[in-house]
């Protein structure tokens, strides 16, 4: 399936990653499910998704859960927890 | 009631939002409003100890108005306030510069002032904006605080 994936903030400074369409071999997974997958894909993703980061995931620009469901077309944006105002 | 997000790079004139917020589409007073409550926030020069020279704020276009207009919302179901509005700025900021901007209407002060408060305390945790602020020794992204999901609990009934 495709996804828009979409890094924000030191996620996407870290990755290089800001905002593109990404396939991944599978119908759907769980949102902890692809932040796995993308910590394997090299040592910047690695760092940047790290376990022991607090990081916030939305899809569909709704703010989501780890077990929520990432499905094909989806828009899935990760980073860090938020600091406006 | 008239719901307003904005999101800019350019300066805001507080004067004219706050008349903006209790003016009808056709340009009369909205005469039912009775209080005005407002809040500026403003960039700081010291953040952790450290010297703030800049500020440049990012934010995920699209998910931070939703975000805003569904805080709005539920201050709306909460309160009986008429008209809101939001302007949150993006981009290079230097110390002093106004960066957000939450105004909110109401017949009386109390449900204007809390609808305001919770307009704010809401967006500082909610809305996806990310600070990244340059001090002597460079650059560095703003860490979320906790006292910051603290302000969420008073919320909760």
């Amino acid at each position: 399936m495709q996804i828009r994936l979409r890094l924000f903030a030191s996620l996407r400074e870290l990755t290089q990653w800001d905002d593109q369409w990404f396939e991944i071999p599978a119908d759907q997974l769980t949102l902890a499910e692809l932040r796995n997958q993308l910590s394997a894909r090299g040592e910047a993703w690695s760092a940047a998704l790290d376990p022991s980061r607090a990081i916030r995931g939305a899809i569909n620009q709704s703010m989501a859960k780890d077990t929520d469901i990432v499905r094909d077309g989806d828009e899935v944006a990760f980073f860090p927890p938020v600091t406006g105002g | 009631m008239t719901f307003r997000v904005q999101i800019q790079t350019e300066p805001f004139d507080v004067g004219q939002s706050l008349k903006a917020l209790r003016t009808r589409p056709d340009g009369t007073w909205d005469t039912r409003v009775g209080a005005v409550a407002s809040f500026v926030g403003t960039v700081r020069d010291l953040n952790e100890g450290d010297r703030v020279s800049r500020l440049v704020l990012e934010h995920y276009p699209g998910m931070t108005e939703s975000s805003i207009q569904a805080i709005l919302e539920e201050a709306s179901n909460r309160w009986p306030i008429f008209n809101a509005l939001v302007i949150h700025r993006i981009g290079p900021l230097a110390p002093a510069d106004e960066i957000v901007f939450v105004g909110v209407t109401s017949a009386h002060r109390e449900a204007a002032l809390e609808a305001c408060a919770f307009v704010m305390d809401f967006l500082k945790s909610k809305a996806p904006f990310w600070k990244k602020e340059s001090i002597p020794d460079g650059d560095r992204w703003v860490e979320a605080r906790d006292k910051d999901e603290q302000a969420l609990k008073r919320w909760q009934d």
